[in-house]
C-alpha cells in the first residue's frame, strides 16, 4: 500500500482533457516531484488531490481510503495540506496571524496557535517578518508564508505547488534546505516545480506530466534522460537531434 | 481573553453608564438609548460583515425579526416581555442561520450575497404589513404599563443601563470572537477564502456561526427598540433604514474592530441629530445635508477610526503634543507617498 496513490485520474473541461488516465504514487518519506511542461495538467491535478475539484473519473488513495473530491478542509485536518502556486496569504494580516490561522486547526487556544505559529516561522525563516502585514513582503517572503501556513496545519503530506517559481537563483538555495528539513521532520512532500535545479537536488523520485498524462516516472537522472521527456518539454525529434549533436 | 482585552470595555461601560447621573432632559437620554440600539445592531453588522466580509444589505431582517416578536408575543398572548424579548433574539438568530444556509450552501458572495439578504428584508417587510397578527399597515403599540416587571421602566436612566449593559456584553462577546479560533478562521474566511479552507476552515460553518451571532445580536436590538419606542409597523421594523444604519456605522468607525460600530453610530447619530436641529426651516433639508456629510465621511474616512484613535492614544506623550501633531502629519505624507 503506497502512501498516496492517484488511480486513472481524468479531468475534463467541456472539451478539453486538462488530466487523462493519470496514475502515480507518492512514497512515505519521500520528497516526490511533478514536473511537466506548462499546461500539462500539473496545478489541476493538484487541486484533485487536495479535494479542491472533483475529477471526471479515477480515484485518489490516501493511506489506503479513498478520498476522492472530500472537502479540502476535511483532508487538511486529516493531515493533508497545500499551498497555492499563485501564493494566497491573508493579506490584511500579519505574517504571525497569517500562519497562525493553520495553526488553529489543531491548536483550540490562541496562546497555543500563535507559539505555535512563530515556532513554524522560525522553521521557514519568517522569525524577523513575525509583525509585518503579509501584502508588505516580497515574493520570496509570500512563498515562505504560504509554506508557513501549510505547515502550522501538522500535515502528513505536504503538497507544494511551484514554491520555487518566481525565486531567484539564490533565494532557490535559501529555501531548499527548508523544504528537505521539512521532510526530515517526517512530513512527506510531493512538489511540482519548475525549477530542475530544485528538483535534481531534493527529489527521490519525479513524475512527468504532459498534456495530462504522465509519460515518465523514475529518479531524476533517469527521467530526464528519458526520451519522451526530451520531446514533451522542446518538441518532437528533439530527443533524437540532441543525442545525434553529442554523438557527432 | 486578558484584562489588557476587556479593561477598555469595562472603563466604556462605566464611564458611559454615569451619563444619567448628569443627564436628566428627556431628549437627551431618547437619543442615547436610540444611539446604544445602533450600536447594537451595527455590532451585530460588524460580526458577519466586518470581521467575516459577508457584506449584508438585509440586517432589518434580523432587527424586525427580533422586535416583532418581542411585541407580537406579549400583545397577542400575554406572554412576559423578558421571554418575548429572549424569544426574538432566539428567532432573530434561526432567521440568520435560514438565510445564512440558503445562501452561503449556494456559494453566494460579495453582492449576490448582499442582494439576497436584501431581498429577504423586503420580502419580510411586505408580509408583515399584509399580515394580521403583526397588525399589518395600522402597525402594533405595545400597551403602555410602567413596572420593571413589565420590562418598561418610568425613568428612561434605567432603560438606558439595561441597554447599555447589553451593549457591553455585545463588546465584551466580538472581543472574545476576536480572540478565538472562531474569530481567526472568520477573519481568515474574509481574507481569502480558498486559502482558509486549503488550511482546514470550515467556511461554510464558520459563517453559519457568524451570521447567526450577527443576527441574534441585531435581534436584541430590535427587541430593544420595540420595547422603548412601544409602536412597530412594518417600515420600521423591517424597512431598509435599519439595515443602511448597521452598516456604515461599522464601516465608518472600522469595520472589524470592537470598538468601530460603537464610534460609527455616535458619529452617526450625532450627524443626525446636529443637522436636524441646525436646519429646521425648510422640511426635508437636514436630510440632504446628512447625506452631504455621510458622503464626504464615507469618501474621507481616516481608515479604520476605532484603532487609529487607539494608537494615537497609545503613542501619546502628554508633555509633547507638537510630537503627536507632528506624527500624524507624518503619518499623512507617509500615506501619500505610498500611493
Amino acid at each position: 500500500m503506497s502512501f498516496l496513490e492517484v488511480r486513472n485520474v481524468s479531468m475534463r473541461f467541456g472539451g478539453l482533457m486538462a488530466v487523462s488516465d493519470a496514475s502515480f504514487d507518492v512514497a512515505e518519506g519521500s520528497i516526490t516531484g511533478l514536473i511537466g511542461p506548462n499546461g500539462a495538467g500539473k496545478t489541476t491535478l493538484f487541486a484533485i488531490v487536495s479535494g479542491f475539484q472533483k475529477p471526471t473519473s479515477g480515484q485518489v488513495v490516501w493511506r489506503g481510503a479513498e478520498i476522492t473530491a472530500r472537502p479540502p478542509h476535511l483532508l487538511a485536518a486529516e493531515g493533508l495540506s497545500r499551498t497555492f502556486q499563485i501564493v494566497q496569504p491573508f493579506a490584511g494580516l500579519s505574517v504571525r496571524e497569517n500562519i497562525a490561522v493553520g495553526a488553529f486547526l489543531r491548536h483550540k487556544r490562541r496562546a497555543d496557535a500563535i507559539a505555535l505559529a512563530e515556532q513554524v516561522a522560525e522553521q521557514v525563516g519568517l522569525t524577523a517578518e513575525l509583525d509585518k502585514p503579509a501584502a508588505a513582503l516580497t515574493v520570496s517572503g509570500r512563498k515562505r508564508v504560504e509554506l508557513g501556513k501549510a505547515l502550522a496545519t501538522q500535515p502528513k503530506l505536504l503538497l507544494l505547488d511551484e514554491v520555487l517559481a518566481g525565486l531567484n537563483p539564490s533565494e532557490v538555495r535559501d529555501i531548499v534546505p527548508v523544504v528537505r528539513a521539512i521532510r526530515d521532520s517526517g512530513v512527506t512532500v510531493l512538489m511540482i516545480e519548475h525549477v530542475m535545479q530544485a528538483v535534481m537536488n531534493l527529489c527521490e523520485s519525479v513524475h512527468v506530466l504532459a498534456q495530462g498524462r504522465i509519460i515518465a516516472s523514475g529518479t531524476p537522472a533517469e527521467v530526464v534522460a528519458t526520451p519522451a521527456v526530451v520531446e514533451a518539454y522542446l518538441g518532437h525529434g528533439a530527443a533524437s537531434r540532441l543525442s545525434g549533436g553529442t554523438h557527432a | 481573553m486578558t484584562a489588557k482585552d476587556v479593561w477598555p470595555i469595562l472603563l466604556f461601560g462605566a464611564v458611559a453608564a454615569l451619563l444619567p447621573v448628569f443627564v436628566t432632559a428627556g431628549t437627551l437620554m431618547n437619543f442615547a438609548i436610540f444611539t446604544l440600539i445602533l450600536c447594537l445592531a451595527a455590532q451585530g453588522w460588524n460580526i458577519l460583515g466586518g470581521f467575516g466580509g459577508q457584506y449584508s444589505f438585509g440586517h432589518a431582517a434580523f432587527f424586525g425579526t427580533g422586535a416583532y416578536v418581542t411585541a407580537v408575543l406579549q400583545v397577542r398572548y400575554g406572554v412576559n416581555p423578558y421571554v418575548t424579548f429572549l424569544a426574538g433574539i432566539a428567532l432573530a438568530a434561526l432567521v440568520g442561520w435560514l438565510i445564512g444556509f440558503l445562501s452561503f450552501r449556494s456559494g453566494l458572495r460579495g453582492s449576490y450575497f448582499a442582494l439576497v439578504t436584501l431581498a429577504f428584508a423586503e420580502v419580510f417587510r411586505v408580509l408583515s404589513n399584509a399580515v394580521e397578527f403583526t397588525g399589518g399597515a395600522a402597525g402594533l403599540l405595545i400597551p403602555l404599563d410602567q413596572r420593571a416587571a413589565n420590562f418598561q421602566f418610568e425613568s428612561r436612566g434605567w432603560f438606558y443601563l439595561v441597554v447599555l449593559a447589553l451593549v457591553v456584553l455585545a463588546l465584551l462577546m466580538t472581543r472574545a470572537l476576536e480572540r478565538s479560533r472562531l474569530g481567526a478562521q472568520l477573519v481568515a474566511v474574509r481574507e481569502n477564502e480558498e486559502a482558509a479552507r486549503a488550511v482546514g476552515v470550515d467556511a461554510l460553518r464558520v459563517k453559519l456561526s457568524a451570521i447567526t451571532l450577527s443576527a441574534a445580536m441585531t435581534g436584541a436590538a430590535g427587541g430593544l427598540y420595540a420595547q422603548y419606542f412601544l409602536y412597530l409597523d412594518s417600515t420600521i421594523a423591517y424597512g431598509a433604514w435599519i439595515s443602511v444604519e448597521a452598516l456604515l456605522a461599522p464601516i465608518i468607525g472600522g469595520a472589524g474592530t470592537v470598538f468601530g460600530p460603537v464610534i460609527g453610530a455616535v458619529i452617526l447619530h450625532t450627524l443626525a441629530e446636529a443637522t436636524r436641529m441646525m436646519v429646521g426651516r425648510i422640511p426635508g433639508i437636514d436630510l440632504v445635508i446628512y447625506g452631504i456629510l455621510l458622503i464626504l465621511v464615507v469618501r474621507f474616512p481616516p481608515r479604520h477610526f476605532a484603532s487609529f484613535l487607539w494608537r494615537q492614544f497609545r503613542s501619546y506623550d502628554p508633555d509633547l503634543q507638537i510630537v503627536f501633531i507632528l506624527r500624524i502629519r507624518r503619518r499623512r505624507s507617509a500615506q501619500r507617498e505610498r500611493r
